[in-house]
């Protein structure tokens, strides 16, 4: 994985709750065999009509929102089936960051692991981002802060793990596989 | 320290403990695998030039993408189209260059992956079982720790059999008093998801407890634990006990003779200890439920049969689930014309599911321009439905009795409801879409299902019930 340090784009919004992995990927676009092209159907429900034409009111159909890199969504976002093709479509579509309040266990943790920045602010922050969007962000992973146009400085708490393998591009296999003895010993040790 | 069940399979499998910098290094007993979410994983091995490490804690089989028709040959498999025929085909090259046994469609223990690991005793008490699909909670129904992963996370299984992982909370579901008559597991687990909301379990392991939960068998404990993803939680969790066991004796995969006594007894050591503590906890009285249907888009969007569609005009999510779905604020769901009826999925799909609907339909009909599908969970689960005359029963009522696979619980393999079209499901999410472009879904037991099917629109099981 490529090393992220930090961040810096415009920010496009998604206020609905509970966006679920079928929204970011319907299903059955998960007879894939490979990682790639997938951002061709990210939202497609959402944001194609039925003959295939952009829905105009789709948020990232909008003209603001071409180029956004951050996404902005409403609480419990990612939350249903545990397909990574749920962040990989996000990145092959172009967007390198994702906030919410609450993000769901499996799809931040394959989020991370995809150099895909899952971020959690609090309430008083996401109100701020969700009533200026466009809003010009720095997301720096080192320090672990977001900074606002106007300045302002937010920590958001991230595994130190998680952090660590981001601004380092270290690839979580290769860590593991430095535990193979201890693994072959636990093996051995177990009935 | 007194230690909960999770904590004690948990610290069973810990190779390296966590630190404040690094996760843990877990062991995991069983990996299951499908064709959806594994293509890249098995590509990384590849890249890197490594094996499966041990491929024999490794199940495979076929069932997200795999048709619900009869398949005789991989021809057949263009009924679903191109991609899903390559995905099924990779799979087997796969499982055959990595040395893993595949249930194939040629195989008579093939079915729905979270169906077929208690069905062959591989999912045991015990046990750190995942799989790349977040319904692996269900097989925490037998007091394993079970959840499901990414591909990435896949690709890390099957090259060092561990995961790294930082250790969850607990949460205590104690379930008190016992279920009224015609209230069964699923409309429970509803009610649970209704109460705590579609991310109260979030960061958390559940422990399904207390004298409801005692008195289930398997089926109903499966169709609880898997659900707890709805919920937000990765993992739920049943103590073993006598029925646990009862259940697995005798099975393909169990252990057998010596072998058997020692492991009963080792998994009747994981019950949490009394005094063990839980991050947090929440209580439900059993003998207060109703059969429960959803009436929005998500899993906690949920009411009571016969209970009105709340009011939450004040939220536009709210709102907008309820434009979707067609649904008024104020009247009950059982306003509502049905267009379809599927039973199946890794919820419902078991033999006592099958048997609830059947009971149902025996002697009646399915409504005039409503459409049935009845998919068993898995092939064992279709010949044994079959040999008690149960698809005799769906077929007389003018439901489809079909091949085992995921079907129309999302709508990949050809199985799919059409805009609008009002679906009463057993399966597990009605989020937008899921069960077809503009479908509508509507979660509940099949007992409620199978009464839907009869009367033509969403229907109370109760009345339907023969003593
Ligand atoms: S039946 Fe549905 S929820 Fe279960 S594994 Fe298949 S697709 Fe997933």
């Amino acid at each position: 994985m490529q090393a992220i340090k930090s961040i810096r784009s415009r920010t496009v919004n998604m206020p609905a709750k509970d966006i679920d992995t079928d929204q970011i990927i319907p299903a059955r676009f998960l007879t894939t065999t490979s990682r790639e092209g997938l951002g061709d159907n990210l939202f497609h429900d959402l944001r194609f009509e039925a003959d295939g034409a952009p829905k105009p009111d789709f948020e990232l159909n909008r003209p603001e929102a071409q180029g956004c890199e951050i996404l902005v969504a409403g609480n419990n976002l990612g939350c249903g089936s545990s397909r990574e093709h749920a962040p990989w479509a996000l990145l092959d579509y172009g967007i390198r960051a994702v906030i919410s309040t609450e993000i769901a266990d499996i799809f931040r943790s394959n989020s991370l692991k995809n150099g895909l920045l899952a971020v959690v602010v609090d309430e008083e922050t996401h109100g701020w981002l969700l009533a200026h969007p466009g809003s010009e962000l720095e997301i720096d992973v080192v320090q672990s802060t977001l900074t606002l146009p106007d300045g302002r400085v937010v920590s958001y708490p991230i595994d130190a793990f998680a952090r660590y393998c981001l601004i380092e591009g270290i690839d979580q296999l290769g860590y593991l596989r430095q535990n193979l003895d201890a693994i072959a010993s636990f093996e051995e040790s177990r009935p | 320290m007194p230690q909960t069940l999770f904590e004690k399979v948990w610290n069973q499998h810990v190779v390296v403990p966590e630190t404040a910098d690094t996760p843990a290094v877990l062991y995991i007993d069983l990996h299951l695998i499908h064709e959806v979410t594994t293509p890249q994983a098995f590509s990384l091995l590849r890249e890197r030039g490594l094996p499966v490490r041990r491929p024999d804690r490794t199940l495979a089989t076929m069932d997200h993408s795999t048709p619900t028709t009869p398949v005789n040959s991989f021809k057949d498999l263009a009924i679903v189209g191109d991609s899903a025929a390559n995905q099924i085909r990779q799979m087997e090259i796969n499982c055959r260059e990595f040395g893993i046994d595949l249930l194939g469609f040629d195989s008579e223990q093939r079915g729905i992956v979270h169906v077929i690991g208690p069905e062959l005793g591989a999912t045991q008490p015990g046990k750190t079982i995942v799989c790349g699909d977040s319904h692996t909670s269900t097989h925490g129904a037998f007091g394993a720790l079970a959840f499901g992963i990414g591909t990435t996370e896949v690709g890390h299984v099957l090259a060092t059999q561990c995961l790294l992982q930082r250790k969850p909370k607990t949460l205590a579901i104690n379930v008190e008093g016992s279920l009224p008559a015609g209230v069964g597991a699923k409309d429970l687990i509803l009610a649970i998801i209704g109460q705590i909301g579609v991310d109260g379990g979030t960061g958390h392991v559940i422990e399904y407890r207390g004298e409801a939960i005692r008195a289930m068998d398997m089926e109903a404990r499966m169709t609880v634990c898997n659900m707890s993803i709805e919920g937000g939680a990765r993992a739920g969790m049943i103590a073993p006990d006598d029925t646990t066991f009862e259940y697995l004796a005798g099975r393909e995969r169990s252990p057998s003779g010596a072998e058997w006594t020692t492991a009963v007894e080792r998994w009747r050591a994981l019950c949490g200890d009394d005094d063990a503590r839980f991050d947090n906890s929440v209580d439900i009285d059993a003998g207060a439920l109703k059969p429960m249907v959803t009436f929005g888009t998500n899993p906690g969007m949920v009411v009571g049969i016969d209970e009105p569609v709340p009011d939450g005009s004040g939220d536009s999510n709210f709102r907008k689930a309820l434009d979707y779905m067609q649904v008024e604020t104020g009247k009950p769901m059982t306003e509502n014309a049905v267009d379809i009826v599927f039973i199946g999925s890794c919820t419902n799909s078991r033999m006592s599911d099958l048997e609830q609907a059947a009971a149902i339909l025996e002697g009646r009909r399915v409504a005039d321009g409503v459409r049935m599908l009845v998919v068993p969970g898995s092939q064992q689960v279709k010949h044994e439905a079959e040999a008690k005359g149960l698809d005799r029963v769906f077929a007389a009522a003018g439901a489809e009795w079909r091949e085992s696979g995921c079907s129309m619980c999302l709508g990949m393999n050809g199985d799919t409801a059409g805009s609008g079209q009002l679906t009463v499901s057993t399966s597990n999410r009605n989020f937008e879409g899921r069960q077809g472009v503009g479908a509508r879904t509507v979660l509940a037991s099949p007992a409620t299902a199978a009464a839907s099917a009869v009367h033509g629109r969403i229907a109370d099981p109760r009345p339907y019930l023969r003593s």
